[in-house]
């Protein structure tokens, strides 16, 4: 289980997180709905260790001799940033990461990753020659590439086509059976219904909205949703 | 250490197939030696006196070029972000970029130093392991420090401006120790004075470098 309490982050006078609460379940999978600046992207950000929050805490669960810096190695993180370095091949971009995370980085394993994500017969190319798309599938195979038990994807579906989206949702919805914890902001409401065991409305840096997406229809979320994005 | 060594082949992999902060840094070099020949002209007579600073300008201002390319890259496509998100002390990544810092430093210097022995005719031969150790020195010192304001400067839009500014101050102790030094190589030759030159440029570098290491993972986070 992984605790958020009185999560504030503020970037000079904007407050993007004010006092946040939210409890994380272990493999659960939460869908995070907000508007723009509602604070979804600082909230993963936080969790995935890249920024520090103003106030407030992150517990993640203490288990014996795993060391809270070592959460790190088991989050996997995708956004819209894709984290490639776009002079090296997929093949160089693979193996950079897996050498630094400690996994397999001989030529087998990264090609069966690559294939994995509909790039085959690309892999010797720099990234700088691939579509937004396939940058995005790449960074699919990259942040998926040690096993994460925590996923954070912020918005991963952008510039993903219909098979990319598809590859996507099958990473997401097999690590979620295996027991994954799942953690996606996401503006697609249908989508994010149909994915996620529980549904979480972020508005002005706090949660306004939490429901199991068993509770509720997807009209009447969408319902909700919508009067709490557009109340003023 | 095999963490060091990936972050570091990784800069040289992508400065392979780029080639964008080694011929910046050489090019810039080149041309302030080239100012400074065109410059001292009527100083030609003595020119050898003032080559230690004019060695070390070129040095510096192409180093700084380079740390400012250095972060830059790190920047694009959220890259450092990835790196962030490896479960290793953030002090590996800092002494992933200083060593290929260093290097690519190093390269310069040597082009660089070539093109001084023609523009100010020098010879240098019985001198080179000296130098070479000046250098090597008076390097890690500068990029000891310069990889930690390259770090925080890469977050600011006038990054270009802001690195020299907050890099020159500080490393002025390994600038002005590493001149000296020169000097007594080229010009003295009396290598029991630079004890006193090697000495402080190597406190400085382990006392900096140790002070960068441990900061390191504050100036990398917002």
């Amino acid at each position: 289980m992984i605790e958020v309490r009185g999560l504030t982050k503020h970037f000079g006078r904007f407050s993007a997180l004010r006092g946040l609460d939210l409890t994380i379940g272990a493999g659960e999978f939460i869908a995070l709905f907000g508007r723009n600046g509602a604070g979804k992207t600082t909230l993963l950000r936080i969790l995935a260790g890249l920024s520090h929050p103003s106030s407030g805490k992150v517990d993640f669960p203490r288990e014996a001799g795993i060391a809270p810096l070592y959460w790190r190695g088991r989050i996997g993180y995708l956004s819209h940033n894709t984290s490639l370095y776009i002079d090296l091949t997929a093949l160089e971009n693979l193996r950079f990461y897996a050498q630094l995370m400690d996994m397999p980085s001989d030529d087998d394993s990264l090609f069966r990753r690559i294939r994995e994500v509909g790039l085959a017969g690309r892999e010797r190319e720099p990234v700088r020659n691939y579509s937004r798309g396939m940058q995005q599938r790449l960074a699919i195979a990259r942040a998926f590439l040690h096993n994460p038990d925590v996923l954070l994807l912020d918005e991963p579906f952008t510039g993903l086509d219909q098979a990319g989206s598809e590859i996507l949702k099958g990473y997401v919805s097999d690590a979620h059976a295996k027991g994954k914890t799942c953690l996606m902001a996401i503006h697609d409401a249908p989508l994010g219904y149909e994915m996620a065991d529980r549904l979480v409305v972020i508005d002005k840096g706090v949660v306004a909205l939490d429901v199991a997406a068993s509770a509720l229809s997807l009209s009447d979320f969408q319902q909700k949703y919508k009067f709490l994005v557009t109340k003023q | 250490m095999h963490k060091i060594w990936a972050i570091f082949r990784k800069d040289l992999l992508v400065e392979l197939r780029t080639k964008d902060t080694l011929n910046s840094m050489l090019f810039f070099g080149i041309v302030v030696l080239i100012v400074f020949n065109f410059a001292m002209e009527s100083l030609r007579d003595s020119i050898r006196s003032a080559v230690p600073g004019i060695l070390w300008a070129a040095f510096i201002f192409s180093g700084t070029l380079g740390l400012n390319r250095m972060f830059a890259a790190e920047k694009e496509n959220g890259c450092l972000q990835g790196l962030l998100m490896i479960p290793v002390d953030r002090g590996i990544i800092y002494f992933g970029k200083m060593l290929a810092a260093t290097v690519f430093m190093l390269i310069s210097e040597f082009v660089i130093f070539i093109f001084s022995l023609v523009f100010f005719n020098l010879t240098v031969w019985g001198e080179i392991p000296y130098l070479i150790l000046v250098f090597l020195i008076g390097t890690l010192g500068f990029t000891a420090v310069g990889t930690l304001l390259s770090a925080i400067a890469v977050n600011t839009k006038l990054r270009e401006v802001l690195l020299p500014l907050i890099l020159f101050p500080v490393v002025l102790p390994v600038i002005v120790n590493a001149v000296e030094a020169t000097n007594i190589i080229l010009n003295t030759q009396d290598y029991r004075a630079l004890r006193l030159p090697l000495s402080i440029m190597a406190v400085f570098t382990i006392v900096f470098g140790t002070i960068s290491y441990l900061l390191f993972e504050h100036v990398l986070e917002d």
